[in-house]
Order: structure tokens, then sequence, then C-alpha cells
């Protein structure tokens, strides 16, 4: 039986490779648990459905848009301008920080009011901290005649829509 | 002989229902009044002993004491403002308008709270000067300093969601823009942005996720940071004061870069 008793270093190896498999088994199933808590958050602060206004605007009837105007809708935040060259749809949307611009129609130019950029009619920069022109958006007639915009749709500018 | 008042408080500190909620006993023999602080949950995370001149104006213009009490005042209106805040597009407003002309001292609970922050956020500020310019964030306090720059952040993060819940137009454009910030991020940017709105634009989703983190995610942080805040101050050697250091670290070598320059 005293044989038995002697530890030797062989067995000491062994018990610490057990212990050393059940720490990195632990670790190892905790950096799952860590990983799956992580992925099933960001899953859950994204939200699946947004109960957000339709991007696609009906702004009525072409008639109602005088020769050589810009017409700005706030609540969907658009310009429609009837040029010379047709019809065509600007994003009100500062592409600097995302205020909304407003039409300037003494100095005929769009400007924002939070940091000071301004723009043409066209959308073209003129000055200010803004990195983009304002985006020209797909502007089509609906089946009843209506002028129809999808802000979620951008075009080239200079692109018109001619009735 | 008369009772005084104090003869009455030893009394009160004498009975077992005292006793049982301080355990330090009675009498003020230094060691009873080190206890008295060692042995509270709130006050133990502070030094059993501060030496005077620590706690003269001069030293610390009691810039962070004024901060912990700003913080205090904005946690102690904003619960009661809960009471009457919905944090819902249609009644957000309304119910901030009740607040200033409706409620019965409501404007002077939200007036408390809106100044509070105002106040605590420069006191934060003035608070960091102070210890960057006397130089107390130097070692050992350098990781209480790595805090503090925490707390400014919590303490400006607070002070960004709330601006949003009046859910008036300044208040809108604000976080339209803050948030637009965000989304400069490079390669997450959207997607941090889509994560902290609750969807693409400033709406519903948006208001409940900054009045959560408003009034509960944010403020439980900054209580657990507080608290670390002022353990470490104890843990550091007390409070900083121009020559309080142990001489061990004025004798420090010069370093050889610093002697090459000389």
């Amino acid at each position: 039986m005293s044989d038995e008793k002697k530890i030797t270093p062989v067995e000491l190896g062994k018990e610490f490779d057990r212990r050393a498999f059940f720490v990195k088994l632990g670790l190892g199933s905790l950096s799952i648990a860590a990983a799956g808590t992580a992925a099933f958050s960001y899953q859950f602060l994204s939200p699946n459905v947004l109960y957000e206004p339709s991007p696609i605007v009906n702004a009525g009837k072409p008639e109602n848009y005088a020769a050589d105007s810009v017409t700005m809708d706030v609540n969907s935040g658009i310009y429609l301008i009837h040029a010379q060259e047709g019809f065509f749809a600007l994003s009100a949307v500062c592409t600097h920080l995302g205020c909304l611009t407003a039409w300037k129609p003494e100095l005929g130019i769009i400007a924002c009011p939070c940091h000071g950029s301004k723009f043409t009619r066209y959308g073209v920069k003129i000055e200010g901290p803004a990195p983009r022109p304002l985006p020209w958006l797909q502007t089509s007639l609906s089946d009843e005649g209506d002028l129809m915009v999808d802000r979620s749709k951008q075009i080239d500018p200079m692109k018109f829509l001619r009735v | 002989m008369a009772k005084t008042i104090t003869n009455y408080f030893e009394e009160l500190r004498g009975t077992r229902v005292w006793r049982s909620v301080f355990r330090s006993g009675t009498g003020s023999s230094t060691l009873h009044r080190a206890l008295a602080v060692q042995q509270n949950v709130f006050l133990h995370l502070f030094s059993t002993k501060v030496r005077t001149r620590m706690l003269s104006f001069s030293t610390t213009w009691y810039l962070g004491t004024l901060t912990f009490g700003t913080f205090l005042i904005l946690v102690i209106t904003g619960i009661p403002l809960m009471f009457y805040y919905h944090p819902s597009v249609p009644q957000a407003y309304a119910d901030t308008k009740d607040l200033q002309f409706v409620v019965s001292s409501g404007l002077f609970l939200r007036n408390l709270h809106r100044w509070s922050a105002h106040a605590m956020v420069f006191l934060v500020f003035a608070h960091m000067f102070k210890v960057f310019y006397r130089g107390a964030y130097r070692p050992p306090r350098e990781f209480n300093w790595v805090i503090g720059v925490i707390l400014l952040l919590i303490t400006l993060l607070l002070s960004y969601t709330g601006y949003l819940l009046p859910w008036d137009q300044l208040a809108f454009w604000a976080i339209t823009v803050g948030s637009n910030i965000a989304s400069a991020v490079p390669v997450v940017g959207n997607k941090v942005h889509f994560l902290m709105l609750g969807g693409n634009m400033v709406n519903a989703n948006a208001l409940l996720r900054f009045y959560v983190l408003h009034c509960m995610i944010l403020p439980l942080v900054a209580m657990f940071f507080v608290a670390v805040h002022f353990w470490r101050i104890r843990k550091d050697g007390g409070l900083y004061a121009h020559g309080s250091e142990p001489k061990m670290l004025a004798a420090q070598p010069v370093p050889a870069a610093a002697k090459g320059a000389e």
C-alpha cells in the first residue's frame, strides 16, 4: 500500500493537465457565451421593423408648380423645382450634419441655418462645411399624373423630368 | 443636573437599537471616531483621518464636492420629474409644458434640474483644470485621473441625452446634428448612428432610448465610477496638496533623456 502513496512526477503532470483542461474548457465556454451575448444584444438593439414615414412622397399635380419656381415641403424635407429644363427634386437635408436647409428667394440660393452651407438651386455647393452637393432624388409621374418623389433613391444631377 | 441635548443624544447612542445600527459604540476618542467612518458603508470610501489643511478652501476649492453636490441635486430633482413625463412623441413636449405651467412646483424642479446640469458640466471642467494645473493627476493618482476622464464623458453623455427629452425644435435638431457626427466614425459610423437612434431618424425609438440612457443606465454607471473615484482618493494617499507628497517622489533620479536635453 505504501507504493500508492508515492506521487510520481508523471502523475503530478497529469493532474495539472486535467486542471488546465478544465480551465480552458471553462474559459472557452465563457468566451462563446460572451460572444453570443454580444451578438444577441446587437440584434436586440437593431429594430427589425421601423415605423418611419414612407420615403415616397406624393407632391401633387405638376401644374401646381409655376415655371421657374422652387417649392419646399418642410414635412418631407424636399425641394420640388420647376426649372426651364423640367422638374426635379432635391433633398433639403444638409449633407453636413442633417439640418433642414431653406430656400432664400431674395438671394436665389439654398442656405442651411445650422453651419452656414449654401447651395445653388441645382444642389451645387457654393460655400460652407457641407462635404457633398444636395442629392437629386428620383422623380416620376404616377398613373394619376401626380409627381412622385422617392427620397430613398438618389439620381445623377441634371436628370430632369419633363411633363 | 439638568439634561442637555447632548445628554439626550448620548443616551440615544447607548440604546440597543442605535447600537444595532451603528456598531462603533459611544465615546468620542480618536479610535471611536475613526471606527465611525471606517464601519459606515458610505463613509468607509473616505479616509478615517484627514489633515485640516486638506479641508481648507484653497487646497481644492471644493470643486469635486460641489460637482457631487450638483449630481445629487440632479438625481433628487430628476426622479420627481419622471412622474409627469412620458417619453413618447405625442406627449413629451406637452408634458414638458405641463411641468412648467401646470404642475405645482414643476417649474422650480425643472429649472433646478436644468441649471444644476449646466453647473455640473462647468464644475467638472473646473475640477479637472484645478487638478491638472496643480499637478494632482501625477502618480500615484494617475488612475484616478483616468476615472475622472470617464466621469467627464458620462457627464457629457447625460447632458446630451437629457437635451432631447423636452422634444422641442432645439432638442430635435441638436440630436440630429449630434447623431450625424457619430455617423462620421469610419466603417461602423452608420451602424452606430442606427443603433443610437433605433432607426434612421430622430423619432419615437430615439426618444425612448435617450430616456432610458438618461434616467437609468448613465446615472447607474456614473454612481459606480463616482464610488471608485472617491475610494481611490483614500487608496492613493488622500487629497493632494502642494508639498504633501512623500520625499521619495521628489528624490527620483532624472531620466537620462531629460539630462541630455539640459
